[in-house]
C-alpha cells in the first residue's frame, strides 16, 4: 500500500479540524514538503445577551430589558496537517462549503510554499478556485509582523533546564527592526525595517536540508523529527576534537575553555594507525552534527545582526519546528557568539508565518490594520514540540492537527497613555509559568470552579433545552484545558490568572454561553439602585472627613459583592488618601462588578468628584465577563442614576461625565490593549488620576503598575490563598494611593 | 620599491649582514627546530647550516650530524613523516648562520613515534629543550619531559603564526604570495603574484583541524576575531564517514573527481530556475546535502561526489564567515592559510571566487605558498628570539 492511499484511508474527525467552515469566506494555503497550512475567513455566530431600553414596555420591574441575540465574529482559522493529507482535506472542504463550485469559480485562493505549484491543479480541480501564487518570503515576513504586533507573548527566549524555559516577552509596540532567520532547506537570513520594507541581507546552504540530508548519510534515521531524537541522547565528545583534545586544557590565553569544540567530526577523520573505518555511535553523530549546524547558523546570524545593528533575531523554519533541542542550540550558539549580547527569539505560532501572510495578501483590501486582533485560546492548540507530539498521536488521529484560531477585534486597541512605560509594563502581578507553588492552586482552584461556572450557566439559560448538555462539554473542555496547562504551563503563552479567566469565558462562549450572568447582574443593579437615592441623602449629612471615610468604605464595601463573596465583611486598613488630593482633576475609572459595586460604590465617588468640579470617565468592559458590569449596561444604569441624581444628570449633559467602555472582556485588566476612543480621550482631556477598582484589575493584575499620573488601586482580597500570600486576612482590603512616578523635565536637567 | 628588513614593522637584526661561519654564543645550540603542534598535523621547520666549514664538520658531534643528515636525506619518514621538498628555502640567513629551512609534517597522531625517534636519536644529548607552539605544546609537554627529557618551550601560536608569515614573505626568494584571477572561470583562472611588502591591515584565516580568524592591524596589533569548527577536521571527518576514504589527499582527489549538484539542493531544485527577488540564481547551492534527504538520491550519488560536497560546504561556509569578519573588521584583504589548503586548489578558487562575487570586488582572497608551515617557522624565530613584533 503506498503512503498516499494509506494516508486517505484514513478517517479524519474532520469536523472539529476544519471548524466553521460552512461560513468560510477566503482561503489560503501554505504547502511545505512536509506539513501544508490552511487558513480561512469564518464568521461565528453566538447567541449572546443584549441590554436595552424600552420604555414603552413600561415593565416597572425592570430598570433594563435582556433579550438573546446573535452576535456575529470574524474569525480567522490556521490549520496545519502533513501533506500527504492534502486530498483528504480538500475533499472535505469541497463537501462542507455552502458556496457551490460555480460560486467558487472566479475566485481565488492564495497558496505559497514550494508545494504550491506543485499542488495547484489539484486544488483547481476539488474546489474549482483559481490559484493566485504569492511570494514565500512576502508571506513570512508579512505573517511575522502580524503575529509581534497581534499576539500578546507571540516570541519567547527558550533556556533550557531554566524556570520557566519559555520566557515570553508579552507585546512589542516598536517591533522594527529585526532579523528574521528562516531555516527551512536553507537558511535565509531577512532584515525586516518596516511593514513593506525588507531586505534578504544574506544566507547559508548549511540548513534544515544539510541536517537532515548528512543525517541521513550518517544514520539510520528515517525522518528529521527522529534525528533531532538521535541527537537528544547522543554526546558529541566522542566526535567533536574539542579544544581540549588539542591543547590537553583550556587555551586560556585567548579564551577558550577545554569543552569548547574546536573542530567538529574531527575525531572521526583517520588517521594512519586506524586500520579500519572507526565506528562511532549513530546518536553521536547526530549530536555533533546538530551542533556543528546550530553553531553555524547561529554564527552566522549573529555576524549579519552584528553588521547591521540589529538588537533583534528571531528564528523559525522547520529546523526549529518548536523542538526543544534545536532551540536549546541555536540559543546557546547566539548566546556564545554575542557574549550574552543578543538573545534568540522563537515565536509561538512560527509554523504559521506563511499561511498567515498568504492569508492576509488576499484581505489586503480590507484593510487588517483597522482592527486589533486576539488569540482565541479555546480553538486553538498551544505550543507542542514534535516529541510530545508523538505521544498524543496514540490518543487520537486529531492530533496529527494542529490549529490556530485569531478573533477579529471590531475596534483597534493601543496600550493605555497613562502607564509610566509601556514597554517595561507587565499586567500580571504572578507568573504561574515561573511559581510552581501558585500555579498548583490557581489549576486546582479553577478546577473546583468549572462546576460552579457550570451550574452557573445552565441556571442562566433555563428555557434552553441542550444547556445542560453544553455545559457539561464546557466543563470537560475546560478542565481537558487545565490538565494541557498543568503538564505544560508555557504552552499557550503567559500562564496567570488573567488567562485562564479569559479561557473560562472563551470556552463558555464557545458554548454559546456568553454571558451567563445577565440576569443576575440585572437582579443585583435594580437592588442596588433602590438604595442609591437614601445612600446619597446619607452622605450629604455626613461632614466632609466622614464623608470621605463614607466614600472609601462604600467602593470597598461595594466590591466585596462580587460573584465569589460569601459573607461581607469589613476590615479597613487603608492607607492615607484624601479626597482632597483629588480636587480639580480629571480622573478615569476602571469599574468591576455590577450591582452594589458599580451603584453604591463608584457612583457615590463619581458624584463626590463631580461636585469638586473634576471631570469623570468611568471606564467598564466592552464584553462581558462573570458579574463585570459592561460598558452598555452602564450606559444604562448611568441613566437611571441621572434621574436620581442631580449633579450626575448635569455632569451628563455638560460632558464632565463620561462613560467609555475598555476594549476588554476579562475580569482582569491588560493596560497594553485598551480601546483607541478610551486612550484618546484619556489624552485630550488630560486625565491625571486614574482608579483602578476589583481584585482582578488591581491585585491579579496592575499590582505593580506604574503610571506617569496619580493613582488610586483599591480592592478587597476575596481569596484566602491570595490573602495568605499577601500576609494578610480573608477581606483585607488594598486602598493604595500613589503619586506620579514621572520625573519631571526640570529634575532632570538640573 | 627598496625593501628593508622593516618595511612590514618586522626587525630582523640579521637581515642582509653575511654570515660569520663561526658558533654564535648568542644562539642556541644546534640543531634549530620550529615545531607546530596541531590538532592534526604537527609541523616541523628544520634549519640545515650549510656554511658548515670542513673544521666543524670534524668536530661536529656525531649526533647532530646524525640527525642532520637523517632530515636532508630524506623526504619520508617512516610511514607517514614527508617532507615538502618543494617549499625548501635554501640559502637563508638564520642567527648567523647561512643554510637551508626544510619543511617536515607528520600527523599528531605519531608523536609517540616521534617522540621514539627523538630518543633514539639521542636528541637530549644535544639539548635540553625544543621549542614549539600549537596546542600540542601543552597536550604533549609532560610526555616529552617524560620520555625524553626534553623541556618544550611554548610560544604563542597567534604570535608565531604572525612572524611566520612575515618571515617567509620576505625572504622567500620566488614569490611567496598570490591571489587568483577569474576564480569563476576555469579556463582564465591563474595563480598571479601578490605584492605583500605592505600589508596591514589584513585577516588571517588559518584553516587547520578548525579555523581561527585574526585581524592584523599592525606588527602589535592583532587579536583573535572569530572562528569556527567547521574546518578542515570536519572536511576530512566527513569525508572519511561518508566515503571510508583513508587520507586527506584521497579525500581531495575524489573530491577532484566529484559532482556537488547530485547531493546539494540548488536554488533552481526549488524554485525551477533563478530566484530572482532575491537575486539568487538558479544554480546556487539553496541547502548543502538537501537531496540526501531522498533514499533515491543517496543512492545515486556516488563517494566522489559526497566528497566534493563536503569540500564545497565546508569552503563557502568558511568563507561566509571570513567575508563578514572582514567587513565588520573594515579589512579588504583576505590572507587564507593552513593545511586544508594544500593541495586543494578547489577550495582555493572557491574562496576566491566567493570574497570577490559576495564582496562585489572589494575583497581580496591571498594565499601563501608555505600555507601551514607558519606557526612552525615563527616559532623557530621565537626560539632564536629573533625579531620579536613587540621589541621594534
Amino acid at each position: 500500500m503506498t503512503a498516499k492511499s494509506y494516508a486517505r484511508s484514513i478517517e479524519l474527525p474532520t469536523e472539529s479540524i476544519f471548524r466553521n467552515l460552512k461560513h468560510a469566506r477566503r482561503f489560503a494555503i501554505d504547502i511545505g514538503g512536509s506539513l501544508a497550512k490552511l487558513s480561512y475567513c469564518s464568521t461565528v455566530s453566538r447567541r449572546t445577551s443584549m441590554v436595552f431600553d424600552e420604555p414603552e414596555q413600561d415593565d416597572a420591574s425592570h430598570i433594563y430589558n435582556i433579550s438573546e441575540t446573535d452576535q456575529v465574529i470574524v474569525r480567522l482559522h490556521f490549520v496545519k496537517f502533513e501533506t500527504k493529507y492534502i486530498e483528504t482535506c480538500l475533499d472535505f472542504i469541497q463537501g462542507n462549503l455552502i458556496q457551490s463550485k460555480d460560486f467558487m469559480k472566479d475566485k481565488y485562493i492564495k497558496a505559497t510554499g514550494g508545494g504550491a505549484y506543485k499542488y495547484k491543479d489539484l486544488i483547481t480541480s476539488k474546489l474549482g478556485v483559481q490559484v493566485d501564487k504569492e511570494d514565500e518570503m512576502d508571506c513570512l515576513i508579512c505573517g511575522c509582523n502580524f503575529l509581534l504586533k497581534n499576539i500578546p507573548d507571540e516570541s519567547f527566549v527558550y533556556q533550557r533546564h531554566g524556570n520557566p524555559d519559555y520566557k515570553f516577552q508579552g507585546v512589542s509596540t516598536d517591533i522594527f527592526p529585526y532579523l528574521l532567520v528562516n531555516i527551512g532547506s536553507g537558511v535565509s537570513l531577512i532584515k525586516v525595517e518596516s511593514e513593506n520594507k525588507f531586505e534578504r541581507i544574506g544566507g547559508t546552504s548549511t540548513g534544515g536540508g544539510t541536517f537532515w540530508g548528512l543525517g541521513s548519510l550518517l544514520t539510520e534515521a528515517r525522518s528529521f523529527d527522529e534525528l533531532v531524537e538521535l541527537a537528544e541522547r547522543g554526546d558529541h565528545r566522542s566526535v567533536d576534537m574539542l579544544v581540549k583534545d588539542i591543547y590537553g586544557g583550556a587555551y586560556t590565553s585567548i579564551g577558550l575553555p577545554g569543552d569548547i569544540i574546536a573542530s567538529s567530526f574531527g575525531k572521526a577523520a583517520r588517521s594512519p594507525k586506524d586500520k579500519n573505518t572507526k565506528s562511532f555511535k549513530e546518536e553521536d553523530l547526530a549530536r555533533s552534527l546538530l551542533l556543528s549546524i546550530s553553531n553555524d547558523i547561529g554564527q552566522i546570524a549573529y555576524l549579519h545582526a552584528r553588521i547591521h545593528n540589529l538588537k533583534k533575531i528571531y528564528f523559525g523554519g522547520y529546523f526549529i519546528r518548536g523542538h526543544p533541542m534545536t532551540m536549546h542550540t541555536i540559543t546557546f550558539a547566539i548566546n556564545y557568539w554575542s557574549k550574552g549580547e543578543i538573545q534568540a527569539l522563537f515565536l509561538r505560532h512560527e509554523g504559521y508565518l506563511g499561511a498567515i501572510g498568504a492569508f492576509l495578501k488576499g484581505e489586503e483590501e480590507e484593510d487588517t490594520e483597522r482592527y486589533s486582533w486576539g488569540e482565541h485560546f479555546a480553538g486553538s492548540s498551544g505550543l507542542v514540540s514534535p516529541k510530545q507530539k508523538c505521544f498524543d498521536i496514540a490518543k487520537s488521529r486529531s492530533s496529527m492537527f494542529d490549529h490556530l484560531e485569531i478573533d477579529r477585534l471590531e475596534r483597534p486597541l493601543l496600550p493605555c497613555t497613562l502607564l509610566l512605560d509601556v514597554n517595561s509594563y507587565y499586567p500580571d502581578t504572578v507568573d504561574l509559568t515561573k511559581d510552581a507553588e501558585a500555579r498548583e492552586y490557581w489549576l486546582q482552584c479553577f478546577s473546583q470552579g468549572a462546576d460552579k461556572s457550570k451550574l452557573q450557566a445552565i441556571k442562566s439559560q433555563p428555557s434552553s433545552p441542550d444547556a445542560v448538555e453544553r455545559a457539561d462539554k464546557f466543563k470537560s473542555r475546560y478542565l481537558d484545558r487545565l490538565s494541557v496547562l498543568k503538564a505544560n504551563p508555557c504552552c499557550f503563552g503567559s500562564l496567570n490568572v488573567r488567562t485562564l479567566l479569559d479561557t473560562s469565558s472563551q470556552f463558555l462562549s464557545e458554548l454559546d454561553f456568553t454571558d451567563p450572568f445577565s440576569q443576575q447582574k440585572q437582579f443585583e443593579n435594580e437592588q442596588a439602585l433602590k438604595s442609591l437615592d437614601g445612600h446619597l441623602n446619607h452622605l450629604d449629612t455626613l461632614s466632609w472627613d466622614d464623608r470621605q471615610m463614607a466614600l472609601a468604605k462604600g467602593l470597598l464595601a461595594g466590591n466585596v459583592f462580587d460573584w465569589g463573596a460569601m459573607e461581607v465583611r469589613k476590615i479597613m486598613e487603608t492607607q492615607e488618601f484624601g479626597f482632597a488630593d483629588a480636587q480639580d482633576k480629571l480622573q478615569a475609572i476602571f469599574c468591576d462588578n455590577s450591582g452594589a459595586d458599580i451603584i453604591l460604590g463608584v457612583i457615590p465617588l463619581t458624584r463626590e468628584l463631580l461636585s469638586r468640579g473634576t471631570s469623570v470617565i468611568l471606564c467598564a468592559n466592552s464584553r462581558p465577563t462573570l458579574n463585570d458590569v459592561t460598558f452598555s449596561e452602564l450606559q444604562l444604569i448611568t441613566k437611571h442614576v441621572a434621574a436620581i441624581s442631580g449633579e450626575i444628570n448635569q455632569a451628563l449633559t455638560e460632558g464632565r461625565l463620561l462613560v467609555m467602555e475598555s476594549g476588554q472582556g476579562s475580569p482582569c485588566l491588560d493596560l497594553r490593549l485598551i480601546d483607541q476612543c478610551l486612550v484618546d480621550t484619556i489624552k485630550t482631556m488630560d486625565t491625571d488620576l486614574i482608579i483602578i477598582e476589583g481584585m482582578g484589575r488591581a491585585i491579579h493584575t496592575n499590582f505593580e503598575a506604574a503610571f506617569s499620573c496619580e493613582c488610586l488601586k483599591v480592592a478587597v482580597i476575596k481569596n484566602r490563598w491570595l490573602a495568605n500570600r499577601f500576609g494578610g486576612d480573608m477581606f483585607n482590603v488594598m486602598f493604595k494611593y500613589e503619586r506620579s512616578r514621572r520625573v519631571s523635565a526640570s529634575n532632570n536637567t538640573s | 620599491m627598496a625593501s628593508t628588513a622593516e618595511h612590514n614593522g618586522f626587525h630582523f637584526p640579521e637581515g642582509s649582514s653575511e654570515s660569520n661561519n663561526g658558533t654564535s654564543v648568542d644562539y642556541p645550540a644546534m640543531p634549530w627546530f620550529g615545531m607546530d603542534i596541531g590538532g592534526t598535523l604537527t609541523k616541523l621547520v628544520y634549519f640545515e647550516p650549510r656554511d658548515i666549514a670542513a673544521s666543524e664538520e670534524q668536530e661536529e658531534v656525531e649526533t647532530l650530524r646524525t640527525i642532520r643528515r637523517y632530515l636532508t636525506g630524506n623526504v619520508a619518514y617512516g610511514k607517514t613523516g614527508i617532507r615538502d621538498v618543494h617549499l625548501e628555502m635554501p640559502n637563508q640567513v638564520i642567527g648567523n648562520r647561512r643554510g637551508s629551512l626544510h619543511f617536515i609534517r607528520f600527523p599528531t597522531s605519531e608523536m609517540y613515534a616521534f617522540i621514539d625517534l627523538a630518543k633514539s636519536k639521542n636528541f637530549s644529548s644535544l639539548s635540553s629543550a625544543i621549542c614549539a607552539t600549537g596546542g600540542g605544546a601543552y597536550k604533549f609537554e609532560e610526555d616529552f619531559y617524560k620520555m625524553v627529557s626534553l623541556r618544550l618551550h611554548k610560544y604563542d601560536e597567534l604570535e608565531c603564526l604572525l612572524k611566520g608569515i612575515h618571515y617567509i614573505d620576505r625572504f622567500n626568494p620566488s614569490f611567496e604570495c598570490y591571489y587568483w584571477t577569474d576564480p569563476g572561470n576555469s579556463q582564465l583562472c591563474q595563480k598571479v603574484p601578490f605584492d605583500f611588502r605592505n600589508p596591514y591591515p589584513y585577516l588571517v584565516v588559518n584553516i587547520g583541524s578548525g579555523v581561527s580568524i585574526l585581524a592584523v592591524k599592525s606588527p602589535s596589533e592583532y587579536r583573535r576575531v572569530s572562528g569556527t569548527s567547521l574546518g578542515g577536521g570536519t572536511f576530512l571527518g566527513l569525508c572519511c564517514l561518508l566515503t571510508n576514504c583513508e587520507t586527506f589527499e584521497d579525500a581531495i582527489q575524489l573530491a577532484s573527481e566529484g559532482d556537488a549538484t547530485k547531493v546539494d539542493k540548488l536554488v533552481r531544485d526549488i524554485y525551477g530556475g533563478d530566484y530572482d527577488k532575491f537575486n539568487l540564481k538558479g544554480e546556487t547551492v539553496a541547502s548543502s546535502f538537501g537531496q540526501m534527504m531522498s533514499k533515491d538520491r543517496r543512492e545515486t550519488a556516488s563517494r566522489a561526489d559526497l566528497a566534493k560536497a563536503t569540500l564545497v560546504t565546508i569552503t563557502n561556509n568558511i568563507g561566509s564567515i571570513a567575508r563578514m569578519c572582514a567587513v565588520t573588521e573594515k579589512i579588504e584583504r583576505v590572507v587564507f592559510v593552513g593545511n586544508f589548503l594544500r593541495v586543494n586548489t578547489i577550495s582555493m578558487k572557491l574562496l576566491a571566487y566567493a570574497m570577490d562575487f559576495w564582496s562585489r570586488g572589494s575583497l581580496k582572497a591571498l594565499f601563501l605558498e608555505h600555507e601551514g608551515y607558519f606557526g612552525a617557522m615563527g616559532c623557530l624565530m621565537e626560539y632564536l628570539n629573533l625579531g620579536h613584533p613587540c621589541n621594534t
